[in-house]
């Protein structure tokens, strides 16, 4: 009843959200098998040794996944997932885009996003953008599911050493080519993993206005987050959205400001354990998830609450 | 090139849903229904290769019941060519639904697909990845730019750390974000049109899949409520509560 966990990496360090999709193995089974496939990513393999709970890890090192496409992982998955009951991956952009194509090809029905483990066959996961949780349970004789890592603490890291085993499956495809990226640079803490989030909206006006939440996360040690609407008016890079269809965050503090409170963004933020929102406008729906709501211009309450920090 | 598309009809994105008072599902009988965003992203897009000659036909497909008629006609007053119902009254899971898709890109053999990202009902994002699995062509998940040439489509890619471009040989299998484009309304004279291009119903039975679900939903709660909470006056007021009182911040 073994589980194969998916490592997210960039071939150099291992993507926090692998921690807690671990966390969510370890209450499938007690062998719990993590997935590296790279190149020249010894480095992560090694992290992932570390990781308590681990029970093997296996490499795949090849430049043939340098990018980890999802045609070249997706036929590597099928490979070797008769050895395990359980295939998890993170649910984030890699995950989703990796594991229901695996999944179709092992013709299995996947479970994005679940949130809980309730036991070996039954899940929580939200639907309606979080306005309902289902239970959903399946008899599958493989389960592929993919873990919000909100929902699960990250594993912790061991003394010990897993061992490394290293395979030489390596799967190449002509279907899809990398030909560039842009990947967003932020000496500021990662969205997803910062215990204080920041967050601006259209209220923010324009891109510039931006540094006004910027140095108060500075100051904070926060992460920035932004609305839907703050991104398509391209105040800031798409990285940073908060919501049903971006980034689900739940930090001990998140400070929504000039954002309104509409259901796809509360989906990303509200089980935040304290929310903070500031909003000239004290009918906006944000306030009624707010533990401490302050109705302001956001142009003059930003600046007095840098100063008092 | 033919392009499809593929569209679901969900609850509109502006209502609010509730689970049904014995917990078995979620209340939607009488909420407004649309075409799923991302699907509306995905027929503005292909209206735009289309108008931009890239493409010569789009033909829109929808799985379900005979509802989905209003959004099929929805999306060809938005300027698709003609629409395919895949017609079922069961609800069908992803899986059944790509492996339906796959069964009508079999027939039609278009140069792309186009697909939502994710459906606002059931958040599952899976249906363009297990397709794209299914037809063994390339995928290009949540796209925010197309540009398509004689034989690849390069996209760009709303990922977590950014964006990232790949290019795919075509035929490929597309699903949008929603930075991709904004969708156009359908003006009252192309509702009108729309009305006459022609709508084809297959029999999903006709289709020969296993649509049998493998994954049952027991159980539909509501999330848990937080607790209503002040309103402070003051950001020094703000700033001494989450010192101490919530205790956030040092
Ligand atoms: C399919 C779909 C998916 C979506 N996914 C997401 C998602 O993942 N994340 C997301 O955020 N949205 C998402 N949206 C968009 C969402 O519906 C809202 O449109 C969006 O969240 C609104 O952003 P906002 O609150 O910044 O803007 P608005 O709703 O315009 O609110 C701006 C707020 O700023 C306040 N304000 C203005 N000026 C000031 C000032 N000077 N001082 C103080 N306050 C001020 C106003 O009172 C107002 O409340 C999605 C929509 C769809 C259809
Ligand atoms: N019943 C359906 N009929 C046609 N297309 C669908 C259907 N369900 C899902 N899709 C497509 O698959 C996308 C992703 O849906 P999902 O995997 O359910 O999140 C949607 O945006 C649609 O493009």
């Amino acid at each position: 009843m073994s589980v194969l966990v998916i490592a997210e990496h960039d071939n150099k360090s291992l993507k926090g959200a692998t921690l807690n999709t671990i966390t969510a193995a370890t209450q499938l089974s007690e062998q719990v098998d993590v997935l590296v496939a790279g190149t020249q990513c010894a480095d992560v393999a090694a992290a992932v040794a570390k990781v308590a709970g681990v029970s093997n890890v296996l490499v795949f090192d090849s430049p043939a996944y340098e990018h980890q496409l999802a045609e070249s992982l997706a036929p590597l998955l099928k490979e070797i997932a008769s050895d395990y009951k359980y295939v998890l991956a993170p649910a984030t952009t890699f995950g989703k885009n990796l594991l229901p194509r695996a999944a179709a090809l092992l013709d299995c029905q996947p479970i994005s996003d679940i949130i809980e483990v309730v036991d070996g066959t039954t899940f929580k996961r939200p639907i309606y953008a979080g306005n309902a949780i289902a239970t959903v349970t399946s008899q599958q004789s493989k389960l592929l599911l993919t873990v919000r890592s909100t929902a699960f603490d990250p594993a912790p890291s061991q003394d010990s050493s897993a061992p490394i085993q290293n395979q030489d499956i390596a799967i190449t495809n002509e279907l899809s080519h990398f030909v560039g990226e842009q990947v967003a640079e932020s000496d500021r803490p990662e969205l997803t993993a910062a215990n204080i989030v920041i967050s601006g909206g259209r209220g923010m006006q324009n891109g510039d206005n931006f540094s006004l939440l910027y140095g108060i996360a500075d100051k904070l040690g926060a992460a920035v987050g932004a609305s839907r609407a703050a991104v398509d008016s391209g105040f800031v890079p798409n990285d940073m959205q908060v919501g049903q269809t971006g980034k689900i965050v739940a930090p001990d503090l998140y400070i929504a400001v000039g954002i309104s409170g509409a259901i796809q963004h509360l989906a990303g933020m509200k089980d935040s354990k304290v929310i903070v929102a500031i909003n000239k406008d004290e009918d906006a729906p944000i306030f009624q998830v707010a533990d401490y709501g302050l109705v302001a211009d956001l142009f003059t309450a930003l600046p007095e609450l840098n100063e008092l920090l | 090139m033919k392009i499809l598309v593929a569209i679901k009809r969900v609850v509109d994105y502006n209502v609010k849903v509730r689970p049904t008072s014995d917990g078995k599902g979620v209340d939607i009988a009488n909420a407004k229904k649309s075409i799923n965003p991302f699907c509306e992203i995905a027929v503005e897009e292909a209206v735009r290769l289309k108008e931009a000659k890239q493409a010569d036909e789009v033909i829109v497909v929808s799985v379900g019941a005979d509802a989905v008629q209003e959004q099929l006609r929805t999306a060809m007053a938005l300027g698709a060519d003609r629409a395919i119902q895949v017609k079922t009254d069961a609800e069908l899971e992803p899986l059944a639904i790509a492996k339906a898709l796959a069964a009508i890109v079999e027939q039609e053999q278009p140069g792309l697909v186009i697909l939502g990202k994710q459906s606002i009902d059931g958040d599952n994002n899976q249906t363009g990845q297990m397709l794209a699995a299914l037809t063994n062509r390339p995928q290009g998940t949540f796209a925010s730019e197309l540009v398509v040439n004689d034989n690849d489509v390069q996209v760009t890619r709303e990922v977590d750390g950014g964006l990232q471009t790949l290019s795919l040989s075509l035929p490929a299998i597309i699903t949008t974000d929603l930075r991709l484009n904004e969708p156009r309304y359908a003006s009252l004279p192309n509702i009108m049109k729309a009305k006459r291009k022609p709508l084809a119903v297959t029999e999903l039975s006709e289709l020969g899949i296993d649509a049998e679900p493998k994954v049952v939903i027991t159980a539909v709660e509501a999330p848990a409520q937080r607790k209503a909470g002040i309103k402070v006056e003051s950001v020094a007021e703000l700033v001494d509560k989450l010192k101490n009182e919530a205790k956030v911040i040092a």
